[in-house]
């Protein structure tokens, strides 16, 4: 009897304390796909959740963890932030969707944030960012710069946000030069730097002369310096590849987006919501202009930056015709979200095929 | 496709496994199976970009980087030969233990660059058109991974140390009743393993790609183990199945790169699609080759 009572006050011990500890710090966990140190995607997501927790101090707790292959792996590790007391996940990749919808099912007073997907439910919003403005600016330089009048892309995975850089790199490199083709080589994969290094040595031996990535290491960066072509920072400003091979960069900044919702968890407020922002919200970054870039060149991709953050300007801004020739966007007409939130097409003068 | 290109690819994308394999293979040869090809590769990696950054020598990363790779598999070495733990545990054991090592070593060497490795400017050879830019004009790494495949394939073949390597390999106990030294004997072998992996691992950090980057091996050393597999035990066929899969993974993204109709999938797949065709026409012929005492382990009183 003895031994009861002394159980079960510690029990309700434990479960007071438990919840004391909860009500007073929320605990927020961040899962990444890559290495924190990756120098691109993963370590631009871990240095924002970092000036988030600096942002707060001790008013939150932050758990991590990183390399988390996306799948079954990821509905595990989940399921275990979640248990261990995680009242806010932030998954931060496209293939985390259905694992952070199925997980955040069972976990409803759990609330999940997931980075570039499109599926929402009460506790789990999505957010994305509007890469392709960047991709706008990115692919309008590799346009101006190419000699060979052909650019390389390196494809992650065929999902809608790759195919969104793709199509708006090259609208932007024909814009640049009329001649300009581009060639894409699909990866399967975020990260693996070997194989980055390969694809972008075989862009360049298929006479490439600038090659966009968007995978998350900095391994074409590194090729395309030996060779001395050009390519851009991807994720990260990559600024140690500064003035060249890199002549700019897109960069991902969520801190003031992580500080944002971690805030509404704190005040209570927080709601499930869908949001897409770009370089006019600051979610977008264009690195520094460097390298031998033109000044006309110069003088234009810094206007397009403006226009495209003060809204005058929209990258899918018609006309634009489909890959196989059928019309999309009329003159002057621009894409909708919904369109370009699932895009699943290149459009005309891209080749080859999207894998499915 | 310009094939010149194509070959230089195939022989810089190839150097790496075969360099792992050639050594991995030098190892189930002595009976011994060490699955943590992968993680003495990565620690290889990080030391060679390391001591090339620190000292400004690739020659000298790539020698530190043989010697951390002999270092970390004689830990394998001592574990499974003399308190005999199991080989397979133990090796995976090895390659998680070089992934964390590694990831701790190379946290300061993120974002930093190693001197790079000129290329060898044979004179006459090197001159020859198309064969001298294609086969002569490479790094001394790509030649001394072609010397040693032949050196192991001589060693094995023509001398009585390779004979009582492989006699260890095939049938310890009666290696051990002719007096030889069965256990010294491995670890020779799997120190010599371990330098190989080494070698692979920094010819990675140090020319394919050239930097560092936490898990940058990405499994080549898996891929190294399944070579050995693919060429039944035998030098000359390590040096076919690493450039067989060199050379598919690069012509698969050169064929992209130029735009082929091919769907996507099955070039990507083709690499694992060919070693597994081979496997089954290996086993099918019904030779494997695998040495008779492998992942065994040996105690001179059992």
């Amino acid at each position: 009897m003895k031994r009861r009572t002394l159980l079960a006050s510690a029990a309700a011990l434990s479960l007071a304390a438990g919840g004391a500890f909860a009500q007073d710090v929320p605990k927020v966990g961040f899962v990444y796909v890559g290495p924190v140190n990756d120098g691109g995607w993963s370590q631009h997501h871990h240095e924002s959740a970092m000036k988030m927790k600096e942002h707060f101090g001790d008013q939150i707790e932050i758990v991590e963890q990183e390399s988390v292959p996306e799948g079954a792996d990821a509905e595990r590790v989940l399921t275990q932030m979640a248990l261990s007391g995680a009242d806010l996940i932030f998954t931060t990749s496209f293939g985390y969707m259905d694992p952070t919808i199925n997980v955040a099912e069972k976990f409803p007073d759990v609330k999940f944030e997931h980075a570039t997907g499109y599926k929402t439910a009460d506790n789990v919003s999505a957010y994305s960012a509007r890469f392709y403005e960047g991709r706008a600016i990115t692919g309008y330089l590799a346009g101006a710069m190419t000699e060979t009048n052909k650019i390389g892309y390196i494809g992650s995975f065929p999902i809608p946000e790759v195919i969104r850089g793709i199509n708006s790199s090259y609208l932007h490199a024909a814009q640049a030069n009329p001649e300009v083709e581009i060639a894409v080589v699909w990866l399967n994969t975020w990260f693996d730097p070997a194989k980055e290094a390969d694809a972008t040595q075989a862009l360049l031996d298929q006479g490439a002369d600038v090659v966009l990535a968007h995978t998350d290491s900095t391994a074409p960066l590194s090729v395309l310096e030996k060779a001395g072509a050009y390519g851009f920072g991807q994720a990260a400003d990559m600024a140690e590849y500064k003035p060249e091979p890199r002549l700019s960069s897109i960069i991902d900044d969520w801190a003031p987006y992580y500080i944002d919702r971690v805030q509404a968890l704190i005040d209570g407020s927080w709601e499930s919501h869908n949001v897409w922002q770009g370089i006019g919200d600051g979610m977008v970054g264009i690195g520094e202009f460097t390298g031998p870039i033109p000044d006309d060149v110069l003088s234009h991709v810094t206007q397009m930056k403006e226009d495209i953050a003060s809204g005058a300007y929209h990258p899918f801004t018609g006309p634009i015709n489909k890959q196989d020739g059928s019309a999309w966007l009329a003159e002057g007409e621009v894409a909708d979200d919904g369109v370009l939130a699932g895009m699943d097409f290149y459009v005309e003068g891209v080749t080859g095929e999207i894998p499915n | 496709m310009d094939p010149v290109l194509l070959v230089v690819s195939i022989m810089v994308s190839a150097t790496p496994i075969l360099l792992a394999a050639i050594g991995e293979m030098v190892v189930e040869k002595s009976g011994v199976l060490n699955l943590g090809v992968e993680g003495m590769m990565i620690t290889g990696a990080v030391m060679g970009f390391a001591i090339a950054v620190g000292t400004g020598s690739p020659l000298l990363g790539f020698a530190g980087a043989a010697v951390a790779g002999a270092a970390l598999s004689l830990c394998f070495g001592v574990l499974t030969q003399y308190l005999l733990s199991n080989q397979v545990a133990t090796g995976l054991g090895l390659t998680l233990v070089g992934l964390g090592l590694s990831a701790l070593i190379g946290s300061n060497y993120e974002g930093q660059r190693a001197p790079s490795l000129g290329r060898l400017d044979i004179p006459l050879l090197g001159d020859i058109p198309v064969l001298g830019r294609m086969l002569f004009s490479h790094d001394v790494m790509v030649y001394a991974s072609l010397a040693l495949v032949a050196a192991v394939w001589a060693f094995l073949r023509l001398t009585r140390a390779g004979l009582i390597l492989r006699a260890v390999g095939e049938d310890h106990e009666s290696a051990h009743a002719l007096g030889y030294k069965v256990v010294r004997i491995r670890l020779a072998a799997i120190a010599f393993g371990g330098a190989c992996a080494g070698l692979g691992g920094a010819y990675v950090s140090l020319v394919r790609v050239p930097q560092w980057t936490e898990g940058m091996t990405a499994g080549a050393g898996w891929i190294a183990l399944a070579i050995v597999v693919f060429a039944s035990w035998r030098a000359l066929g390590v040096l076919i199945g690493a450039y067989l899969f060199g050379g598919v993974t690069v012509i698969q993204l050169n064929l992209q790169a130029a735009g082929t109709t091919l769907p996507v999938e099955i070039l990507s797949m083709s690499p694992y699609l060919i070693t597994i065709l081979v496997l089954v026409i290996i086993s099918a012929r019904g030779v494997h080759g695998a040495p008779g005492s492998l992942g065994r382990s040996f105690h001179a009183s059992s």
